[in-house]
């Protein structure tokens, strides 16, 4: 990015001062490494979202923030309802609250070693992905309306969890708010054979090795333990949330001049929250992220399924699921005093430090885990909310590693077979269904994580608390 | 859109699928486009290689011939979320060609 207009402030967050359309401030997190090799259209799409109504406070760009759609991915910001604020269907994106969710195992490394290749073959059996891969699970309308309102807390009633695992997820596993009726009828059909799939593209399941703790204690608290094995899902909403985020931005772009809203690119389409389609997406984005919540959750009873048929008395509890594309309504101090305001994080983690009031009693004085996915071949991350990320950047961090070059280049540099040979010798098993899609995956397509997780310690967002590092990659 | 997902050459055009679109402007037409092949490939877990579109005042009228997905044959890498309006454009150069550029979410 050319440093032109960035005044550096601190070591780690670069600031653009309000000019000409800006009503509010931009902030970047990032070193001096980092800032250089971002995409200029970062600052771009970061200082579009500062023209919009009604921001309250700068808006952020993450440690591993890169050019979206709209807003960057690693992009944050928050908008007030009683001053005109917006909520954008472009700002949370296609796949409202894809997340990550981390299961623990209590099983040792040896323990997966003697069985690897077996139980790698039986977990791409039991975990539907890919495209055109269907669930096993199909919903009529009234059970998906169900599903919509409840989120993970349906899927448990429904057999498909256990009632701890509620408390381990963001809201507890069920998004208030949702109103299923907003949810189209092509939505419905989109996700009727869709409940517990994958899904494709940068989605997988990995079964993962602790390699290195930072923080002895809070590892503790999260259940990790180096040398342990860990699992963890990426996935979101699936074919609702991107039918959903389809038609709301086709509405908001085309409504955005009778709400008087100039924008400065069409995919920030958003409508005022106080509007009648600003208060039906936010009812139907609901359902999205509850969606995303219930799918995750029927993903976890399948591995749990798979893990018992290989390990007797596996019982893998959720160590948390975080969410990336949200926007939520939540309370900040912000120029001084506290406001009721809608913050969307898209490709951004909530990051909430010790003492928030929203988190469940486990993690109230350490703070909430925060998961960070790498790549196939490199390493992901269990950070640590950190109290200052409250006046930082709302209680937010980066949410991985984020792509350094297109699908297209990835898949011209390597072919699928070349890059599972590669990782096999590395001692990381994977499966997908597509050559191409693992080419395109390639952990070289990836940035390099750790620098982000460093920055965003470094910075005061999050603390490191796990290293871990893929043993069984299963690709959508 | 079709070779983001996988070979065009590979997919077999024994099934046509009618769809009709109207839009206010023609970057949205296109983003209407993509959007109900999209959906189309979804609901109908089916791949389209080969394609008949006329457009008029705002309304494009279309034919899209494919077949069901094949998942060994076809081994699609991506699926695509949705059409973005990032980058839109539609435009005719000085010498006549038609110019349609959208960026696409998988």
């Amino acid at each position: 990015m050319d440093r032109t207009g960035l005044n550096q402030i601190g070591d780690y967050a670069w600031r653009i001062d309000p000019a000409g359309e800006m009503r509010a401030p931009a902030i970047i997190f990032a070193d001096e490494a980092l800032i250089d090799d971002m995409d200029d259209k970062v600052r771009e799409q970061i200082v579009n979202v500062t023209t919009l109504p009604g921001i309250v406070g700068p808006a952020y760009a993450m440690p591993d923030a890169h050019w979206g759609y709209g807003f960057p991915i690693g992009g944050v910001a928050a908008f007030a309802p009683e001053e005109g604020g917006v909520i954008s269907a472009g700002g949370v994106g296609f796949d409202i609250s894809c997340g990550v969710r981390l299961l623990a195992t209590g099983l040792s490394r040896a323990d997966i070693e003697a069985v690897k290749l077996n139980f790698a073959h039986e977990l791409s059996r039991a975990i539907p992905a890919g495209v055109g891969s269907k669930g096993r699970i199909v919903l009529d309308d009234d059970e998906l309306d169900a599903m919509l309102a409840g989120g993970a807390g349906w899927a448990v009633r429904q057999g498909w969890g256990r009632a701890e695992d509620l408390p381990r997820i963001e809201e507890n596993g069920t998004m208030r708010g949702a109103v299923p009726e907003f949810i189209s009828a092509k939505a419905h059909k989109r996700q009727r054979k869709e409940m517990g799939t994958l899904g494709s593209g940068n989605h997988y399941l990995e079964v993962q090795e602790v390699v290195q703790i930072y923080d002895v204690d809070v590892a503790r608290r999260f259940g990790l333990d180096a040398g342990r094995i860990v699992a963890m899902i990426h996935c979101g909403s699936r074919g609702l949330g991107h039918q959903i985020g389809t038609e709301f931005l086709r509405d908001m772009a085309i409504s955005a001049p009778e709400h008087g809203i100039r924008l400065p690119d069409r995919e920030l389409a958003c409508a005022p929250i106080e509007s009648d389609l600003g208060q039906r997406y936010i009812g139907a984005m609901r359902a999205g992220i509850n969606c995303a919540l219930a799918n995750r959750q029927i993903l976890t009873h399948l591995v749990r399924k798979a893990f018992a048929g290989f390990f007797a008395g596996a019982d893998l509890p959720v160590v948390y699921d975080v969410s990336h594309n949200t926007c939520k309504e939540e309370e900040h101090v912000i120029d001084g005093r506290m406001r009721r305001v809608f913050v969307h994080r898209k490709g951004a983690t909530r990051a909430l430090g010790p003492g928030a009031s929203q988190l469940p009693e486990a993690f109230v004085d350490c703070g909430q885990p925060v998961i960070i996915g790498g790549s196939m071949g490199t390493s992901s991350f269990v950070l640590v909310g950190d109290a200052r990320s409250e006046a930082m950047s709302l209680g937010s961090a980066c949410h991985g590693a984020g792509r350094a070059m297109s699908r297209h280049a990835a898949a011209k540099l390597w072919k699928g077979r070349q890059v599972q040979d590669a990782l096999a010798s590395e001692g990381i098993i994977v499966k997908s269904p597509s050559s191409r899609g693992i080419a395109e995956e390639a952990p070289g397509a990836y940035k390099n994580v750790d620098a982000v997780v460093e920055v965003a310690e470094k910075a005061g967002l999050a603390r490191r608390v796990a290293r871990l590092k893929p043993v069984i990659c299963i690709k959508g | 859109m079709t070779a983001s997902m996988i070979d065009p050459e590979e997919v077999g055009t024994r099934e046509t699928v009618r769809i009709v679109c109207e839009a206010p402007d023609r970057e949205m037409l296109l983003v209407d486009w993509l959007n109900a092949l999209v959906y189309e490939m979804a609901t109908r877990s089916m791949v389209f290689g080969d394609f008949s579109v006329s457009l008029s005042d705002g309304r494009l009228e279309a034919e899209a011939r494919g077949e069901p997905i094949d998942i060994a044959r076809h081994a699609p890498s991506v699926e695509v979320k949705g059409a973005t309006y990032t980058e839109l454009k539609v435009t005719r150069g000085n010498d006549g060609v038609w110019t349609a550029q959208c960026i696409i979410d998988v």
